[in-house]
């Protein structure tokens, strides 16, 4: 494509049918304790 | 669901609900705010007409590729998502901020705690027993997950450490018993620290969390000891020691933020500077009638130097020189899956805090608010309606961030400064939406950036870094 450049090839909606396990870290075990960002946690998962 | 924004050079334009990112041209851009799906198959006249000056072929051809990435689903995906809103429900308790210490040898004038005591009027270490007792509780409520999170939480948990040393103990003992595995992470000023306890906690932990605000004098403005006098020079070489001697292994040096240092990228360089690469520097979270606290007025200035500091990031990894900071850390491919976006921190469901008395709160932020307290450990009863509360507390059960673009990258927000500052736990705290919308724009920007190199077939040259800076 000429005038679009995607970043990712990953789609939510595909995490959602094997997501769920409740197995990664809550958020505020890593540094946060004050405020709440969830997208920058790992997946228990990934590869 | 598009959100569209312009940053550092870079149209993107983010598709909600599929989570797909796209850098686009001008014209593609423009044509893709005035849209709203079912497309139709062929480019509304209405467009051309109205673009004529790029051109009919260049608009009718930018449509084509619109249309194509709504075809796969990655542009005006629809919300399918309140179907899963009933997954939402009660889970195992797996994750755990032990209290164990309400005292500190710190007086840090923005503290939440307290400065130790959580507002209790009591300070006090906890007892080795309740400590056990806790890992009891936190295996029994956990069912039947494996992981399971604890985090050493004060006050100042080298105060009482010792105990964290036997807690360590017990629950390695009891891990092997019931087929867990337990996670730790001590959070600490670092004053304390010896080499000794150094070797304990790169070993033992998890994860570590360091509590330095930056610069020298920024940290001691704020970061005071007992007797009013500066911290910083009693902990900064014992966290290099730390850190030095801990390889891999998971760290943040962690800092706050307040209106006394809207300058604070300068602060996050510093501790670059001074050896860390894994750096947090939040904002501070206060009553706004305090002198330090930030207020809607000095939004413009914080987004701006977030974008500073963006910038410089980027900067930093194409030098090979980059460093990690926490709130721009994004993985747009292997992030987590949409029922961890969905269900947000957890609090009060599957996390809980647990005091030196033993009480159980929904988490760190409401110890000392006995209206939140939800059970103890010793008769390991819960109050199960505010556990469902907290359940039901997720993005789609929020109606002002249901049709929020940034739903999926918070997950609701915090819940304690909810209540606090909005008055409900199911109600956003608007200033922490603002910036937390603004580092998600930058952390794409971030990533936008980096993809922006090309070979001279087009191909995006990948970053040849490897490092623990990239952001994973």
């Amino acid at each position: 494509m000429k005038h679009v450049k995607t970043l990712n090839k990953a789609n939510l909606k595909e995490t959602a049918v094997r997501g769920g396990c409740g197995e990664c870290q809550a958020s505020c075990q890593s540094a946060c304790k004050t405020s709440c960002t969830v997208a920058n946690q790992k997946c228990e998962n990934a590869k | 669901m598009i959100h569209c924004y312009q940053m550092n050079g870079y149209n993107i334009i983010l598709d909600v609900h599929s989570g797909g990112v796209h850098v686009v041209d001008e014209l593609f851009y423009r044509l893709a705010q005035e849209l709203e799906p079912p497309l139709p198959e062929a480019c509304p006249p209405t467009l051309v007409e109205k673009y004529a000056a790029y051109g009919r072929e260049a608009v009718e051809e930018t449509y084509g590729e619109i249309l194509e990435l709504y075809r796969e689903g990655s542009l005006y995906s629809p919300d399918d998502y309140a179907a899963f809103a009933d997954r939402m429900v009660l889970s195992p308790i797996k994750a755990m901020c032990l209290h164990i210490s309400h005292d500190c040898n710190l007086r840090c004038e923005y503290c939440f705690a307290g400065t130790g005591d959580f507002g209790t009027g009591h300070r006090m270490e906890m007892p080795l027993e309740v400590g056990k007792k806790a890992i009891d509780f936190l295996i029994e409520k956990s069912e039947n997950r494996r992981n399971l999170e604890l985090d050493f939480f004060g006050g100042e948990p080298l105060m009482n450490f010792e105990v964290v040393k036997e807690i360590v103990r017990y629950a390695r003992q009891r891990e092997k018993e019931c087929g867990k595995n337990f996670r730790f992470t001590i959070t600490t000023n670092g004053t304390l620290l010896t080499d000794d306890r150094i070797d304990f906690i790169n070993r033992e932990m998890h994860n570590v969390v360091l509590s330095v605000d930056g610069r020298k004098e920024i940290n001691d403005r704020v970061r005071h000891r007992v007797d009013g006098s500066g911290s910083y020079d009693a902990f900064l070489p014992k966290f290099q020691k730390l850190v030095e001697r801990r390889g891999d292994g998971q760290y943040y040096v962690r800092g706050t933020f307040t209106k006394y240092n809207l300058d604070f990228a300068e602060d996050v360089l510093h501790l670059n500077r001074c050896g860390f690469d894994q750096i947090s520097v939040e904002p501070v979270v206060a009553d706004p009638k305090l002198p330090y606290a930030l207020t809607e007025a000095d939004l413009p200035a914080i987004f701006a130097e977030y974008e500073r500091l963006a910038k410089m990031l980027i900067q930093r990894r194409r030098e090979h020189t980059g460093f990690n900071f926490f709130h721009f850390m994004i993985d747009l491919d292997q992030g987590p899956c949409v029922i961890k976006r969905l269900r947000g921190c957890g609090a009060g469901n599957e996390y809980c805090a647990v005091t030196p008395d033993g009480d159980v709160y929904p988490c760190h932020q409401f110890v000392g608010q006995e209206e939140w307290k939800m059970g103890d450990i010793f008769s390991g009863r819960l109050d199960m309606e505010m556990k469902r509360r907290f359940a039901a507390s997720n993005v789609y059960g929020k109606e002002e961030c249901r049709d929020c673009w940034a739903k999926f990258y918070c997950s609701g927000g915090c819940n304690a400064n909810n209540h606090t500052y909005a008055g409900d736990i199911m109600r956003p705290y608007h200033l922490a939406c603002e910036l937390e919308k603004k580092r998600v724009e930058c952390a794409i920007m971030i990533k936008a950036a980096l993809a922006d190199r090309t070979d001279e077939t087009g191909e995006t040259i990948p970053c040849d870094q490897d490092c623990a800076a990239c952001v994973k």
